[in-house]
């Protein structure tokens, strides 16, 4: 604060009038070289120039050669999945809610015995985040509550429409790990959204890949999951007035 | 606003605050003030500002004192008059304010404060952290109280008590039991308000929760019932896995819906209300559930259109859709309660059926129809004005405007039809209807401004219901009525076939009236037995509340009209549409013109004429509804304007269907698709009450204008009619709300002429009642199969079975017994319902008149007074039903 110009102001002798401030003559914060460098100076200059003839060029070959981003860098959304292919968004709007540039829309609907899409009793039918309006700020990803939403490193957002960059669900959904099992299906029988959101589910239980089996025969996930189902451990831990699960239900480290 | 002088005191909206005799003296947090004696020491912190966090006290509710999170620390005088404190902290919400009492709020107690935060922090303990999934997250006192007045983290580390959730406490009101919090709101208002304890706190402890006593539940008798069993044979009990969805057993006849005869629990037509006033997520409606958040949705306050009362509403709603409805507060009309009705039956409004674009209609040379084209409005109105044209010169055109619309909109129909058609045959009753009606209403009714309130309802000494079902057709009278006999000050008498459970909710007394003889009834008050009730008629503030059911009864409302003069007692006249006052007012009848003016005084007639800047109007008394009909049935008429009408409303559906098809040419101003529109030959759609502004006028004369809610192309009926009016080369200037008041107003203030003079209208002969016979009873229930309450199935599941009504006497007769069906038939049709032996008045059967497989006009061509055949059902199933005596 002692560098600060002074500006405090002084009331004129003759009164009425306000004097100028009073200001002090520039002085460099720059400590001042010897005569000898001083002299040197101008041939210096080049020594910078010629030791970078000699480093590595950090010219980036992009759209070429990928260009690497720092791991927690804000990209394009996630909407995560539990890992026996349940989706993890409950529909809350809480994303939406903390948007500082209304970028998001959320709609949810009721989870049905013939159409479970997340754990519990609510899911996010429609998801839209509208990369037109998003400012990559990461507030909706610590406003949700079950880890749905989070961003990967992805950073080409580019496009030639406007409809183009609003994201649907089905754009924005992680894919399918080997061995999750595509929703709609049941809950890992005996279990809870709060064992879900413990991490106590590693995978889809025979159960569930039977149920999906019945309805869609067709699902081309079933082949994985069944393979998974067979492979998980058995359950840990169960909700104390449940049946007790036959699927995998294991405590993992988080 | 223009700044007056002071004016004297008492004359002021708001007389400036001075001590009272009665008055009490006290301070909170330091601050003096004066309440009026019985004031809760949490009613005199909010006017001094001071919020004092609460979750069981309601305004409108008697106090509780069930949460307890409204502590205080309270210092009073003792009875050696030394101020001493309390030992414990205080209930607030409980305690009345009394003199010297020192209030200590958690702002300057930290006594007050920690016992504040114990309280919140038990309260939390069982609460579930499912704020995220919670229909109640980020509109709830719970998480706002919770942020406010209670810690930033829980110290709560085992687990939480849960429940299987959630209950259908009705098809319509799901519960949450993990997430309730035992405030007690809910029951409160179901036992003070509605009457109708349908829900009551059970068990004791931890597990005291709220429910309906359903042994599956509580888990007494179904200890070894399956679950999915419990859940499919209607008793609803979910697991953690199986969630509401669209499978929910609907429809009127579902089993928890059942009447008040077998004591098992029904459903209440103000259940909606606990949803709103519950002060967490327990209570949750199924229709709005997972639906939206309140932070994205964007509200409008609003008018309810179901029925007269003009109940104030707030509309909720999120891109162009319409939410969830609540109830708006207006302490003079429905303070802050709603039926179901209002508050669920709005799909209507987007249903799929909505007419978009105007429909115009190719007819084949010999008048044979041919299908409806979508067009262009300036085509449409083109076909209408050369249409309406022919027609007028053919004879003329009759105008339907129907009972449901603004009072915008009714002015145009009036003014449509005299000044662009030259005709009085305009009549917005689409219902049973008569000419003593209509005198009734230009003498009583008609440009007599607000009359009786429902502030009257409540403070009335002695109320008569003549032929009114309060709780079915107008719900919020109703609740007012019930205040009022609560609080003792009001008795209700009703002029009625038989005491339904309204009538029993209101304690009311009934004087049993078979259809046709409410006359005889209305004139025996104030003589022989029923000398008491003339008495009470006479005492100041005695109400008769007359419902629309009389028009069809000849020499009643001239009888209602004596009783009036007889005994002094003031005449309300409550319709069941949201648009009959209105209609009335705006002069939509076919012998009234705008504000009461009889079209039968040339005086008026000038006055209106001049308004209008026509050089003579109409000078004939127009049709009714039904001689327009008939007149366009037999080709009097060679055309029809219809607007809201539903067929199966009018007195006769079927003859009103033969004479739409009858006539040469049919306009119809619709929301929807109806049975108008399939006969119509140019459809112009109209916007719904959510898309549009406009105004109804109450059952008490109280205007109620309300605002538009959603951005719409669509217009309204008044708007339409000018551009049709334009297309026949006449303005009409009618085409925005501005024009239409400024146009209106003049003329819907006080009338100074002569008023049409009262009816006096002979009762008629009871007919006799044949063996094998009976007079049908009937009027609508609140819930029924009206186009109002399509698409809104959870709202149609809490419906009342539809059943018929006969005295054990005239059960006997028929040969029915309680349980069995009945048949009720006329030459034209039958209905069957499961027969309900009832106290009622004997040779007398009562149906709904709407319900789901009771149409009574459109399967009996019958309008209650009428005798019908009654026998027990023919079949099988005539036995099976059979219940034993």
């Amino acid at each position: 604060m002692a560098d600060t110009p002074d500006r405090s102001v002084e009331r004129s002798q003759g009164g009425g009038e306000v004097a100028a401030p009073r200001v002090r003559p520039y002085e460099s914060l720059i400590p001042k070289r010897s005569p000898v460098a001083d002299a040197l100076a101008p041939a210096a200059g080049f020594g910078v120039t010629l030791k970078n003839f000699f480093s590595r060029t950090v010219t980036e070959q992009y759209p070429f050669e990928a260009a690497p981003v720092k791991p927690r860098f804000h990209g394009r959304h996630q909407l995560n999945r539990y890992p026996d292919g349940l989706e993890k968004c409950i529909g809350c709007e809480l994303c939406a809610w903390a948007c500082p540039a209304d970028a998001i829309y959320v709609e949810a609907s009721d989870n049905t015995p013939e159409k479970q899409m997340s754990p519990g009793e609510r899911f996010g039918s429609v998801y839209q985040i509208n990369y037109l309006r998003c400012i990559f700020c990461g507030l909706c990803i610590e406003a949700c509550p079950t880890r749905a939403l989070t961003m990967t490193n992805e950073f080409e957002l580019a496009g030639p429409t406007r409809e183009g960059l609003i994201f649907e669900k089905q754009d924005l959904l992680a894919p399918l790990a080997e061995g999750m099992l595509a929703a709609p299906h049941p809950m890992v029988e005996g279990t809870t959204d709060t064992e879900y959101y413990r991490g106590e589910v590693t995978g889809p239980t025979a159960a569930q890949v039977d149920w999906v089996a019945e309805q869609r025969p067709d699902d081309p996930t079933l082949a994985a999951a069944r393979r998974r189902a067979g492979t998980t451990a058995a359950p840990a831990t169960a909700s104390a007035d449940a049946p007790a699960p036959t699927g995998p239900v294991g405590r993992e480290a988080r | 606003m223009t700044v007056t002088a002071a004016k004297p005191a008492g004359s002021g909206a708001t007389p400036p605050p001075e001590p009272k005799p009665d008055g009490v003296t006290f301070t909170i947090d330091g601050i003096e003030t004066t309440v009026p004696k019985g004031t809760l020491v949490i009613r005199a912190a909010e006017q001094l500002g001071i919020q004092i966090p609460r979750f069981c006290d309601h305004p409108l509710l008697a106090p509780a004192g069930a949460c307890r999170q409204c502590l205080v620390e309270v210092w009073a005088p003792g009875r050696d008059g030394k101020v001493a404190k309390m030992p414990k902290p205080q209930a607030s919400c409980t305690l009345t304010a009394t003199p010297g009492m020192d209030v200590r709020t958690q702002r300057t107690s930290a006594e007050a404060d920690k016992a504040q935060h114990g309280v919140m922090e038990l309260l939390l303990i069982n609460h579930p952290l499912d704020c995220p999934v919670c229909d109640k997250g980020g509109e709830c006192p719970l998480q706002n109280q919770a942020m406010s007045n209670g810690r930033s983290q829980t110290r709560f580390v085992d687990v939480k008590r849960t429940f299987p959730k959630p209950i259908a406490v009705s098809t319509e009101i799901l519960l949450d039991r993990e997430r309730c919090i035992l405030c007690q709101r809910c029951t409160r208002f179901s036992r003070e308000i509605a009457g109708d304890p349908f829900i009551d706190l059970q068990k004791r402890g931890a597990m005291q929760q709220i429910g309906r006593f359903d042994a599956d539940v509580l888990g007494f008798a179904g200890a070894g019932v399956d679950r999915e069993d419990a859940a499919s044979d209607g008793t609803l009990a979910f697991d953690d896995r199986v969630f509401l969805g669209a499978d929910i057993p609907v429809g009127p006849a579902a089993p928890t819906v059942d009447d008040d005869r077998s004591g098992s629990p029904f459903a209440s037509y103000f259940s909606g209300n606990t949803v709103q006033i519950c002060p967490v997520g327990a209570l949750t409606g199924a229709a709005y559930r997972f639906r939206a958040r309140p932070f994205d949705l964007v509200s409008t306050p609003g008018v309810a259109e179901h029925d007269s009362s003009g109940a104030a509403i707030r509309v909720d709603h999120r891109r162009g859709v319409v939410l969830r409805r609540l109830a708006g507060e207006d302490p003079e009309v429905n303070e802050e309660w709603l039926t179901d009705k209002d508050r669920f039956a709005f799909t209507w409004q987007s249903a799929a059926d909505r007419i978009t674009t105007p429909l115009v209609r190719d007819r084949a040379a010999d008048g044979t129809r041919g299908e409806l084209h979508p067009a262009s409005w300036a085509e449409a109105l083109e076909v209408a004005a050369h249409g309406l044209e022919q027609a007028r010169a053919a004879g003329g055109v009759g105008v339907l405007p129907g009972g449901r619309l603004t009072v915008e909109d009714a002015y145009a129909y009036g003014k449509f039809a005299r000044v662009v058609l030259g005709t009085n045959d305009v009549d917005l009753r689409a219902r049973p209807h008569s000419d003593e009606e209509l005198a009734f209403l230009g003498h009583a009714v008609a440009g007599t401004g607000l009359g009786v309130t429902f502030r009257d309802l409540e403070a009335a000494p002695t109320v008569l219901l003549a032929g009114l079902e309060a709780e079915e057709e107008a719900g919020v009278v109703f609740l007012r009525l019930r205040k009022g006999v609560v609080a003792g000050r009001t008795r209700v008498h009703a002029v009625a076939p038989l005491a339904s459970r309204g009538l029993e909710r209101l304690d009311g007394t009934l004087l049993r009236a078979a259809p046709g003889t409410e006359p005889e009834v209305l004139d025996a008050i104030g003589s022989g037995e029923l000398a008491d009730l003339g008495a009470a008629l006479g005492a100041a503030g005695a109400l008769v509340l007359v419902g629309e059911r009389l028009a069809a009864v000849p020499g009643a409302l001239s009888a209602v009209l004596r009783l009036a003069e007889r005994t002094g007692a003031r005449v309300a006249w409550i319709p069941r549409r949201a648009g009959e006052r209105g209609g009335v007012e705006a002069g939509a009848l076919p012998t009234l013109l705008p504000g009461g003016r009889p079209v039968a005084d040339a005086a008026a007639r000038v006055d209106v004429a001049a308004a209008w800047d026509v050089e003579h109007l109409p000078t004939e008394p127009g049709r009714d509804t039904a001689a327009i009909l008939a007149a366009a049935a037999d080709g009097t008429l060679g055309g029809l304007l219809v607007g809201g009408v539903d067929v199966r409303d009018l007195p006769d559906p079927a003859a009103a269907r033969a004479a739409l098809a009858a006539t040469g040419f049919v306009v119809s101003l619709e929301v929807r698709a109806s049975e108008v529109t399939a006969l119509a030959d140019v459809v112009l759609p109209v916007a719904p009450p959510v898309e549009r502004p406009g105004t109804f006028v109450s059952w008490e004369g109280r205007v109620r204008p309300f605002p538009q809610a959603l951005t719409s192309t669509a217009m309204p009926d008044h708007r339409v009619l000018d551009a049709l009016a334009d297309a026949l080369g006449v303005t009409l200037g009618l085409r925005t709300l501005a024009e239409v008041h400024a146009d209106a107003d003049p003329l819907t203030g006080e009338w100074d002429g002569a008023r049409v003079a009262a009816p006096d209208v002979a009762a008629a002969e009871p007919p006799a009642v044949a063996p094998g016979h009976a007079v049908l009873a009937s009027w609508h229930q609140l819930l029924d199969a009206g186009r109002l309450q399509d698409g809104e199935p959870f709202l149609a599941g809490t419906a009342k079975r539809p059943v018929a009504r006969l005295s054990p006497a005239t059960a006997a007769a028929a040969g029915v017994p309680d349980g069995a069906l009945v048949t009720v038939a006329t030459d034209a049709g039958s209905i069957t319902l499961p027969a309900v032996v009832t106290d009622m008045a004997d040779h007398v059967v009562w149906l709904p008149t709407a319900s789901a497989g009771s149409q009574v006009r459109d399967a009996l061509r019958a309008v209650p007074g009428d005798p019908v055949r009654v026998g027990p059902a023919a079949g099988p199933d005539a036995t099976d039903e059979e219940v034993p005596a």
